[in-house]
């Protein structure tokens, strides 16, 4: 009895080595030869391919929204003019990579996730261990540079669109000026905080893949599990996610000071 | 030539559940086995034991001098190239077409030109019969097809062991006719060892030269056909002649009150034994031993009527 209870208490603690376990041996097929370009660039063109348009729609209303909320907090404080510098730094900072994770996550990861998950149970994954060949080495390490990659390029497309769409939501909706908008840009932010933000990136599409790697190469039980770790890896990459997030700026703000602080 | 295979004490649980315990047999080099057992009883987890897919509790599998279920996972990639496994849906790559299927392994592994590989896997298609299909995706073809694409790439790298994972399940018994003659051709061809995980007893009768019986968590016998085909072993002569009566029940082993009941029941005689299966161009194996040899060298009286011909005591379709 008791043994059953702190088995069952510490399994999540083996479920966790068991998924860092994994991130090493990813690493390790990271270095071995021969690269596979083919199935990197098939994958990171399907990658992009799903998440450009969703992550695009996201951007407009996210970079709105932090635009009018900042804005109006701004405007009590009398101080309009450091809007466009407010509203950058939270794009590109946190909006921005956040926003790219969960469309990394929630369309490339559950798309690796099921598609890693259908081999594994047709047997696909069994047949290239035993023709020779390492599925962590063929299929996952190009995902996950695929992932980061893509992630990377997103990131930035993100910032554009968010401050653009910042930028028109101020201007129309909030009657502020477009010069005082586009000068105050570099009153508050610096180049340290672009850095940071396409770092959030890479290590947030990191996550999405290994992770949706990782349970997609662990389902059994049929297409049921497949749907069951599609859906547990979009739920862990996200839980992660905001985790790493919290980490990383948290120890940027440490390591970076604000500018004219 | 053919590898031969060495199993030692091998024992798998999952959890605290024991799959099988203590099995021990060789597996002889060129020659073909089948591994029966009633559904459940772990013939699949047995394959890939041998594959080195999952890890056995304890024991060890010998080949060529290399234990697989110790060595470390460059050897077992290595060791793995003398193999060629069939799995139970083919296991195709879903995103290729049968063509690049069957080259897969070849792309992977040498650095043959793509006319050389193209020879290659044109042999092999021809083979398994499915010159013609090259440009199907595995989802658009039949499951019969999918399993011969399956052997076809099993077999592109001249494996010496080549393991089948019920290779007659979800087919009609036409095509598991064709198959086993497939089977049978193939080994007078290549030599190579042949291991068949099945439950259909029409081919477990008359393909193999060795019979094993997997029940209730360990290997219940392993030896040449005629041994088991002739033997009174109440879990053999039950399974081999698909019985009621006898120690196998519905769910795994039937309890006290039922074989009690079944105590004073008369067990219909042995069927007769088929001649086993030649290959189609009429010369015997290599491998392949007289009808009828081990029963005389051992004293043992086959049923009547066995080895008069090629389906005595089969179900009708064979």
């Amino acid at each position: 009895m008791s043994t059953s209870l702190s088995s069952r208490a510490l399994a999540p603690i083996g479920i966790a080595g068991n998924l860092f376990a994994f991130a090493l041996d990813v690493f390790r097929g990271l270095f071995r030869r021969p690269f596979q370009l083919r199935e990197f660039i098939q994958q990171a063109w399907f990658i992009a391919s799903v998440t450009i348009i969703p992550t695009a729609l996201v951007a407009i209303p996210f970079g709105a929204v932090i635009a009018l909320q900042v804005g109006g907090l701004i405007k009590q404080f009398g101080a309009q003019s450091f809007t466009g510098s407010a509203s950058v730094l939270a794009v590109i900072q946190q909006a921005a990579p956040i926003g790219t994770a969960l469309l990394i996550a929630g369309a490339g990861g559950s798309a690796i996730a099921a598609d890693l998950g259908a081999r594994k149970i047709r047997e696909e994954l069994d047949a290239m261990m035993v023709l020779g060949i390492d599925p962590i080495q063929r299929l996952v390490v190009p995902r996950v540079l695929a992932c980061m990659l893509v992630a990377f390029f997103l990131n930035g497309m993100v910032s554009v669109v968010g401050v653009s769409g910042g930028y028109v939501f101020n201007v129309i909706l909030q009657d502020g000026t477009p010069g005082a908008y586009l000068a105050s840009f570099t009153a508050l932010a610096q180049l340290p905080d672009l850095w940071i933000g396409l770092l959030k990136a890479l290590v947030f599409g990191l996550i999405a893949a290994v992770v949706a790697s990782y349970k997609g190469m662990n389902a059994k039980g049929g297409p049921k599990g497949v749907g069951d770790a599609v859906n547990e890896s979009v739920v862990i990459t996200f839980l992660l996610l905001f985790v790493a997030n919290f980490v990383l700026s948290m120890i940027y703000l440490q390591v970076v000071p604000p500018k004219g602080g | 030539m053919g590898v031969e295979i060495q199993v030692n004490d091998l024992t798998k649980s999952f959890g605290k559940q024991l799959i099988w315990g203590d099995v021990t047999l060789t597996v002889p080099a060129g020659e073909i086995c089948v591994m029966l057992g009633p559904s459940g009883t772990g013939k699949s987890v047995f394959l890939k034991t041998l594959i080195g897919l999952l890890k056995p509790d304890k024991g060890s599998i010998i080949i060529e001098g290399t234990d697989i279920a110790s060595c470390s996972e460059r050897e077992l990639y290595e060791i793995r190239k003398l193999f060629g496994v069939l799995f139970q849906d083919g296991a195709m790559f879903g995103s290729m077409n049968l063509y690049d299927n069957v080259a897969f392994p070849l792309r992977e592994h040498t650095r043959k030109s793509e006319s050389e590989v193209r020879d290659i896997v044109m042999e092999k298609m021809d083979l398994v019969g499915l010159l013609g299909a090259e440009d199907k995706l595995p989802g658009e073809i039949s499951g019969g097809m999918r399993k011969r694409a399956g052997l076809a790439r099993a077999l592109v790298l001249d494996p010496e062991i080549v393991l089948f994972d019920e290779p007659d399940s979800g087919l009609d018994p036409v095509r598991t006719a064709f198959l086993n003659q497939l089977i049978v051709d193939l080994n007078a061809q290549i030599d190579a060892t042949f291991l068949i995980v099945t439950h259909d007893i029409n081919t477990a009768r008359t393909v193999p030269d060795n019979i094993g019986l997997l029940y209730h968590r360990h290997l219940a016998m392993f030896g040449p056909r005629e041994q088991l085909l002739s033997s009174e072993e109440p879990v053999v002569r039950q399974f081999l002649n698909a019985q009621r009566v006898g120690p196998i029940g519905m769910s795994e082993e039937k309890d006290a009150d039922e074989l009690a009941a079944e105590a004073g029941q008369e067990l219909p005689p042995l069927p007769p034994i088929p001649l086993q299966l030649d290959p189609s161009n009429g010369t015997p194996r290599r491998s392949q031993r007289p009808a009828g040899e081990w029963c005389r060298e051992n004293g043992v009286t086959p049923p009547p009527g066995s080895f008069e011909s090629s389906n005595a005591g089969l179900a009708p379709g064979v």
